[in-house]
């Protein structure tokens, strides 16, 4: 009744998803002959990645063995492409069929999804600076450890006492950062640091695994008969060595992979949310909001000066106002905040809350340089030839009678852009600050499910935002007086 | 305290003014009138080099104005001449974002860098003489059109100029409030200020300028005490606006 209810609605919504009633997913592969499986080529070789000579063609392991496992089911095999961090959500909503993209089997995992047969032991490898003395994760206490979100070797961090975990989203980045100091170690699968991090020269693996662990096929609770026939085909490809001439090909094949042991099943207590992770999202809230600010305070002058650049200078002051204005206005803040922290690493190091508050300042003068460029026309003539009139310098013109009034009139505006910018600092989590939508992911993948954390998310926007407009509009009411609206 | 000497400007083909030379001297009161667009303001304008013009100079208290002063030093002496000469607008200019104290202080204390405590005490003895001393702390929005137009005039008399300018200071007011506003350059003239004030005032022009110019078309038509020009005119130009205006009042 209530699946034939749920049917309903899907088909009434029209939301166009492909999935099969409950506990169907082999039927409706065979069915359809084909079996979708989400993965994300952003985690690159030897995973699943674009064949640079022919960049519609997909390589990698995964991509081998998820195409010998559909041979055996008598069905085509079709990768759908999702962000990592989204996979196991996508795959619940029966976005595709399968989840196949190093997916680590653990127990929290295991109680949400089911997991297939390993198809790759993989080991956590640490990698320090050369010339770190430090051999093991106990030697690290009170250190930054980078690693990736959502992953088995971020759970061993946070079981880890005294380590301070920092997380990122891409593979390269965190031995970047360990190269430039920015962090002390990372801890990462041996698969990701055999191939960004040991190779480099300036960097040490441990030889020795912190823990073992295997790579997975995750499908929805209640696919068991997916789950029987998938487990079927990896059990034969190993007996019939597919398997092994896969992993060989794309050179990963290790005396590990002989050896069939399971994860060592650490497993996380499924948190509530509690009095810690209130403080935790109030910490959050608090980074949030310093970035927010102190962004903002350096938007508005230079904003301010480049506005005035573009209204009164001389025709190659006004060019590089606009030149600046157009770069920063016409690229995406995320973008700059990538070659702020990452690209100019080598020339300027500075740390993510440092080219978070600089690249969020820097992206929104350009915005704020036009608004206050807006207002600075909307000043009467009268005005200017009053100031001058008076023997005012056009400087002093300037700071005692245009910007002050410019700000007035631009009052409004400002504070829908502060508002935004309060939202949009939450990209910042790309160079690993965890702000407050940061927070809210980390805690959704604590609480499993995104309804709770999201909804304090929302209500902790909102409780910096509304006071901050509250704010405005005083201020508003002060300064701008004489501005009342016309009658209509 | 100015002398004009054969000034000449010209908007692209028009001429606006043309060989306009005259002389004021300490304590007049010029009341400038004359038809619309013959150049009235312009002239006026002339005076503190809000506007520049293509030939001829002009001395005004003391500094001369040539044509074609921009930057660098130039600067610097037009600011000079402006603290000497004030002006008063028809659409009173007042910064709106100050106190009418304020809007007479800045200049004093950003200009001349005047204390703040005796700028304010001028200030406040200048609101008395236009007679508002009670509305020191109010915003300009909060004034009416002619108290506004005499903290203007207060404003420019706080750095003490030698010379007036007033473009049109009563043409956007109530008749009721343009008393007021006259009467306060009634006191001027009669303390000996040099004005200059463009102006469609009858009145004006007859009771209290020591002499009149007529401009029409871009030069001095007539120029001549009050019981001569306004009285008795001679040119054509004269004769007629002045039959209009009287025409107007009654």
């Amino acid at each position: 009744m209530t699946r034939g209810l749920a049917l309903v609605i899907a088909l009434a919504i029209g939301c166009g998803s492909s999935a099969d009633p409950q506990g169907q997913t082999l039927a409706g592969v065979k069915q359809r002959g084909e079996i979708t499986w989400g993965a994300d080529i952003q985690g690159g070789e030897p995973f699943v990645y674009e064949n640079p000579q022919n960049r519609s063609e997909l390589l990698g392991f995964e991509v081998d063995i998820m195409n010998a496992i559909a041979r055996r089911l008598g069905v085509k095999a079709r990768m759908v492409q999702y962000a990592w961090s989204n996979l196991v959500p996508s795959l619940e909503r029966g976005d595709f069929d399968v989840v196949m993209n190093g997916l680590e089997s653990t127990a929290e995992r295991r109680d949400r999804i089911l997991l297939s047969e390993p198809y790759f032991v993989y080991a956590e490898t640490l990698t320090v600076r050369a010339g770190d003395p430090a051999r093991s994760i106990f030697e690290l206490s009170g250190k930054r450890v980078g690693t990736l979100n959502q992953t088995f070797a971020h759970d061993i961090l946070l079981l880890t006492k005294g380590i301070e975990p920092k997380v990122y989203e891409g593979n390269e980045e965190p031995y970047r950062d360990l190269e430039l100091g920015r962090t002390d170690a990372v801890l990462l699968d041996n698969i990701i640091a055999d191939r960004y991090g040991c190779n480099q020269k300036t960097l040490y693996c441990v030889p020795y695994d912190v823990a073992r662990g295997t790579y997975v096929i995750g499908m929805r609770k209640g696919d068991t008969e997916l789950k029987a026939a998938i487990d079927a085909a990896l059990v034969a490809m190993r007996k019939d060595g597919e398997l092994e001439q896969i992993l060989r090909k794309a050179k990963l094949w290790d005396d590990r992979q002989a050896v069939q042991e399971a994860g060592p099943g650490v497993k996380r207590a499924v948190n509530s949310f509690d009095g810690d992770m209130f403080l935790q999202f109030l910490a959050a809230a608090w980074v949030t909001l310093q970035l927010s600010v102190i962004a903002f305070l350096i938007a508005v002058p230079l904003g301010m000066l480049l506005a005035v650049a573009r209204v009164y200078g001389g025709l190659p002051v006004r060019a590089i106002a606009r030149l600046y204005i157009e770069v920063f206005r016409g690229t995406p803040v995320l973008l700059q905040l990538f070659v702020l922290y990452y690209g100019l690493a080598s020339y300027v190091n500075l740390g993510p809350m440092q080219a978070a508050i600089i690249g969020l300042g820097l992206n929104y003068a350009a915005y704020e340089a036009e608004v206050y460029r807006g207002a600075l026309l909307a000043i009467p003539r009268g005005q200017g030839e009053a100031a001058r009139a008076l023997g005012l310098s056009p400087l002093q013109t300037l700071w005692h009678v245009m910007i002050p009034q410019a700000l007035r009139i631009a009052l409004p505006p400002m504070t829908n852009d502060f508002v935004s910018l309060l939202k949009d600092s939450s990209l910042v989590s790309v160079i690993t600050v965890i702000e407050l939508t940061k927070r809210m992911t980390i805690a959704a993948v604590d609480l499993r499910g995104w309804l709770v954390p999201g909804l304090a998310c929302a209500a902790f926007y909102l409780v910096l935002s509304f006071p901050l407009s509250e704010l405005a509009r005083r201020l508003e009411r002060r300064l701008a007086r004489d501005q009342r609206p016309h009658t209509l | 305290m100015i002398s004009v000497r054969t000034l000449c400007k010209r908007h692209g083909a028009r001429s606006v003014l043309e060989n306009v030379s005259a002389e004021v001297a300490k304590g007049e009161t010029i009341a400038i009138v004359g038809p619309s667009g013959g150049g009235k303001s312009t002239l006026l304008r002339c005076m503190n080099y809000l506007e520049s013009f293509d030939k001829g100079s002009v001395k005004i208290a003391g500094f001369e104005l040539r044509p074609g002063m921009v930057a660098g030093k130039d600067a610097r002496t037009l600011r000079a001449m402006r603290s000497r000469v004030g002006m008063v607008f028809q659409q009173f200019n007042l910064f709106p974002h100050l106190s009418a104290i304020d809007n007479i202080t800045l200049a004093p204390r950003v200009v001349k860098r005047t204390l703040k405590g005796k700028s304010e005490t001028r200030a406040l003895e200048l609101l008395a003489k236009v007679g508002l001393r009670d509305r020191a702390g109010a915003f300009p929005h909060e004034l009416s059109g002619g108290q506004q137009q005499r903290v203007a005039i207060a404003r420019a008399l706080a750095q003490e100029p030698d010379v007036l300018l007033f473009d049109e200071p009563t043409s956007a007011l109530d008749p009721e409030m343009r008393d007021d506003v006259m009467e306060v350059i009634r006191d001027l003239a009669k303390g000996g200020m040099t004005m200059l004030v463009v102006t469609h005032e009858m009145q004006f022009a007859h009771d209290i300028a020591s002499r009149v110019w007529v401009i029409d078309k871009g030069t001095i038509a007539e120029d001549g005490p009050p019981s001569q020009v306004v009285d008795d005119p001679q040119t054509a130009v004269a004769k007629e606006f002045f039959a209009r205006l009287r025409s107007a009042k009654h």
